[in-house]
């Protein structure tokens, strides 16, 4: 039950005098002789932050966080975002002193044990990708993007090659163009070919010599595994190109295909979605980058070394680094939970949790095709992308009411219109860690639901906290913060 | 590892319901000679006990570290219990970034609320709803201040600033064109006259640091005015403890402020996950980076949150979207916005009041030290450069070694504007140091400089 009360906003339950008494006494005396900080740098009014009681705190986000669906408490089939359920015991360990409480300034040999678990987390994302260089820096996958590019920018301009031009279907993330124009590059839109996969006759078409990178996810945003992948590899690189590979359907692959096995020269991994790390509600994230020989010299800095001779890690700046994408080394937190995902799996546990990725998600698909248009064939990866074309010709029913009926359900919806290649697109990822029973009630759900007066379904959802915010008008008039409406 | 749960039988049943004999027939798709065909060289699994013991040994021990009085850019500040409990809740904490409104309102309401109180803790128009950390928030300020004016040929940047938020932008910029123009510090501050200088009519943003990374207080009022006389804007990189005590960006009339906000309730984690602030001047709104929630009605007129001014990101506008970032930082915004609403304005205000009075306490005593005196006689806020007549380089390994943590040195960092500081360190300090601890620090120090 939503309490109205608690649910207020923080600033409406503030009352001046409360608070909570959180810090001691000044333990320390005065001093004098040091320059005093002087008037024109002070505070001249209190803060407007509210005041406000623990009780009242609490209460406040326990009732906020009950208005969320979560993978702890919903089936969540958010397409491309890899919601698994996440083991609690990685929350325990990445508590422990050394991983939470050490400073990014503190000596390497105060964190031998710290380093030495991220130089082997190096090394066994080099052995999933089959590519030999890796980066722990970037904070999530745009990041990771934005570093290769970088870093395969140098590499050409070492060459003394002026590329310009960076590729990808239309099918990409939009951080695919994103972080390309973020890197200075020209971006090339391809349609791709009807079936869903890379045009090889429209790649060829599109490649000189200023093309820098072909940038492609793998399996597609239609989970689809890019069966020509080879030979847009060997195009790319007749022309002097490279392949990136978008990793944020790696979960897909483990153990089975590798990205330097099929031809790519870069990728990044999306740790929180292929390995584990809390979603967060929007964050954080981590994305490492693992690049071809060649392309490590130019990586950020800095990298993870071990000298075995004196059984000593260290921080080393790679010979031709591109430089610092953020500060300090990276999102040590969440690469941590990973390494623990991967060493408690092991190469065998891997390629099971991707197996079973790869067989949900066609049971769900081989479960929902006599009643919703699967425009891409009958197998998937892990991922399927369904089309509510024929529901909106017939009943006006669109994806979106579909999914916010689902809502009803006690389901989370997938993700909704993307890619923008399929028509009213329903991406349906249910992960490894879903059971057939929790498939087979999605599925049901979804089954009555495309059976159900359209007018009930438009109207959904019915039994939400809230029913269809008005975006439109949020985005004409927008109001940000509590205290300026008219911000 | 028991990580895969159904039963053979239940396989069964699926894979028959697919048509298909096994789950290798599954993978079909994927070309036969691009199949790995071995098992990936990986150690082998473990039992949640068997690594829980591994790691408690190689994670678990700090017996190495000294009293913590690092300081540049991320601090060992107190977090209250409240923010763990409530931050560990699955409900936040297993949920991604709320697409579906009504699923979602929960984390909403907790952005919106985290908007109002950066919005107010920097005394700016308007917050987004978090970037990754502070040094991307530099760059990703200086980038919007070029679609807010246009100019895309300089930035000029006090040498002042974080040597990494300076080595973070010099990467970001590398391709580009724009001439990063860095001003020397002079006595440890920006000098208005070489800021004057340094602006040209291409100049896109002037961007300064408050506290700066030597600890100084500069003078924003007068950067600022500089900045805006050349028709730049002026990017402020701030503390966030700093409000409790001193003059808030907005108070000194800069157009966009960022800040790192691990002092708002993240643990140290060796740099990260970190929070990246970012706020600017309302007017600006359609040209920032990042999430931002929005306050609406839903259809039946009740009040409600949702993703707002999405036309901005890379999912709507693709290579013309304002940032390529698309996850964020929504667990540490979280944390901060239970720390502020905790703490709330007094305890911030003793944060930074016990804060600095042990800088000053700590200063006081180490600057009676034979051969130790402040690098710069201003003042400081919470974090202090200190000479001593030994190198760095020596010295903080040696009070590594007595049980005292300090620095960073800022001849570690191979930036422009940090000369001659080969034997200088900072000292940062917090409200969880004691009397105790800053005094063991003052006769560790003697000890060491006595030594030689």
């Amino acid at each position: 039950m939503r309490n109205p009360t608690a649910t207020k906003l923080l600033f409406e339950m503030s009352c001046a005098g409360r608070g909570t008494q959180v810090f001691p006494e000044s333990d320390v005396p005065e001093v004098s002789g040091l320059a005093a900080i002087g008037a024109e740098f002070l505070a001249t009014e209190p803060l407007p932050l509210p005041e406000i009681a623990e009780p009242d705190v609490v209460r406040h986000f326990v009732n906020l966080s009950t208005l969320n669906m979560s993978v702890d408490s919903h089936f969540y089939p958010l397409g491309s975002c890899t919601m698994k359920y996440n083991p609690k015991r990685h929350e325990r360990w990445a508590r422990l002193p050394q991983a939470a409480g050490s400073h990014p300034y503190q000596s390497e040999a105060q964190i031998q044990g710290l380093l030495s678990v991220l130089y082997e987390l190096q090394g066994m994302l080099a052995e999933i990708a089959g590519l030999p260089g890796v980066s722990l820096h970037p904070a999530a996958g745009a990041q990771g993007e934005f570093t290769a590019l970088l870093t395969a920018a140098a590499y050409f301009r070492d060459r003394g090659e002026q590329r310009t031009r960076v590729l990808f279907p239309a099918s990409a993330h939009g951080t695919n163009p994103a972080s390309a124009a973020l890197a200075g590059f020209e971006c090339v839109q391809l349609a791709g070919g009807r079936d869903g996969f890379v045009d090889l006759d429209e790649l060829r078409a599109q490649l000189d010599e200023r093309t820098a990178v072909f940038m492609v996810t793998n399996p597609n945003t239609l989970g689809l595994f890019e069966r020509d992948i080879r030979q847009v590899s060997e195009l790319l690189h007749s022309v002097g190109g490279l392949v990136y590979i978008d990793g944020a359907n790696m979960n897909a692959i483990l153990g089975r295909t590798r990205p330097g096995d099929f031809g790519g020269d870069m990728m990044h991994y999306n740790v929180h979605k292929t390995f584990t790390g809390p979603h967060g509600a929007g964050g954080p994230g981590a994305g490492p980058i693992a690049v071809r020989d060649f392309l490590a010299p130019y990586l950020p800095a800095p990298v993870v070394t071990w000298d075995a001779a004196r059984n000593w890690y260290s921080l080393s700046v790679p010979e031709k680094s591109i430089g610092k994408v953020r500060t300090f080394f990276g999102n040590v937190g969440i690469l941590l939970r990973g390494y623990f995902y991967i060493r408690t799996l092991g190469g065998r546990g891997l390629r099971e949790a991707s197996e079973n990725a790869v067989l949900n998600a066609n049971y769900l698909l081989s479960q929902v095709k006599d009643f919703l248009d699967v425009p891409h064939g009958d197998r998937c990866m892990h991922e399927f992308v369904a089309s509510a074309r024929r529901q909106k010709e017939q009943t006006g029913v669109t994806t979106m009411d579909i999914a916010k009926r689902l809502l009803d359900y006690g389901f989370h919806a997938p993700t909704v219109y993307f890619p923008l290649v399929v028509e009213e697109a329903l991406m349906m990822e249910p992960t490894e860690t879903e059971s057939l029973q929790t498939l087979n009630a999605f599925a049901a759900a979804l089954r009555a639901i495309c059976s159900e007066p359209a007018d009930l379904v438009r109207g959904a959802p019915h039994t939400t906290a809230v029913c269809r915010p008005d975006e439109v008008n949020a985005a004409r008039k927008p109001v940000l913060c509590w205290s300026a409406p008219e911000c | 590892m028991a990580y895969l749960f159904d039963t053979p039988e239940q396989r069964r049943v699926m894979l028959d319901a697919i048509g298909v004999e096994s789950v290798d027939e599954l993978f079909r798709q994927i070309p036969q000679d691009l199949q790995l065909g071995r098992e990936l060289r990986l150690p082998e699994p473990m039992s949640e006990l068997a690594l829980e013991q591994e790691m408690q040994q190689r994670l678990g021990a700090v017996s190495a570290r000294g009293v913590c009085f690092l300081g540049g850019g991320v601090y060992d500040h107190f977090i209250p219990a409240v923010v763990d409990e409530i931050t560990s809740r699955g409900e936040f904490y297993t949920a991604y970034t709320p697409y579906q409104a009504e699923a979602s309102q929960g984390t909403l309401q907790a952005f919106y609320e985290y908007q109002t109180l950066i919005s107010q803790l920097a005394g700016m128009g308007v917050s987004n709803a978090s970037l990754y950390e502070g040094g991307t928030a530099v760059s990703e300020a200086v980038f919007m201040a070029m679609r807010v004016n246009g100019r895309h040929g300089r930035v000029v940047v006090a040498g002042t600033v974080h040597p990494e938020y300076r080595q973070v932008l010099e990467t970001y910029f590398s391709r580009l064109g724009t001439e990063i123009v860095v001003i020397p510090p002079e006595g440890g501050v920006t000098s208005l006259e070489a800021c004057r200088r340094a602006l040209d009519t291409n100049t896109c943003a002037l961007v300064v640091q408050q506290p700066n990374f030597l600890g100084c207080l500069e003078d924003i009022r007068g950067l600022t005015e500089s900045a805006h006389a050349a028709g730049a804007l002026s990017i402020l990189a701030f503390d966030p403890i700093s409000p409790g005590m001193l003059k808030r960006p907005g108070d000194y009339g800069v157009d966009i402020a960022v800040a790192e906000g691990q002092p708002l309730g993240t643990p140290l984690q060796y740099g990260g996950p970190l929070l990246g602030i970012f706020t600017c001047r309302s007017e600006y709104v359609r040209k920032m980076p990042g999430r931002l929630i929005g306050k609406t009605t839903d259809r039946r007129g009740r009040d409600c949150f949702v993703l707002n001014l999405q036309a901005r990101e890379q999912h709507i506008r693709r290579d013309k979207a304002t940032s390529n970032i698309c996850t964020n930082q929504g667990l540490l915004a979280l944390r901060a916005t239970v720390f502020l609403a905790t703490v709330g304005p007094r305890g911030l205000r003793q944060m930074a009041t016990l804060s600095h009075q042990k800088a000053r306490y700590a200063a006081s005593l180490l600057t009676q030290i034979p051969g130790v005196s402040l690098k710069f006689p201003g003042p400081f806020f919470r974090e202090f450069l200190l000479e001593t007549s030994m190198r760095a380089e020596d010295l903080l390994p040696a009070l590594s070694a007595e049980g005292y943590d300090v620095g960073p040195a800022p001849g570690r960092f191979a930036t422009a504007g940090l000369a001659g500081l080969e034997r200088c360190v900072l000292v940062a300090l917090t409200e969880k140091r004691t009397r105790q601890e800053i005094e063991g620090l003052a006769a560790a120090m003697t000890r060491v400089l006595q030594r030689g």
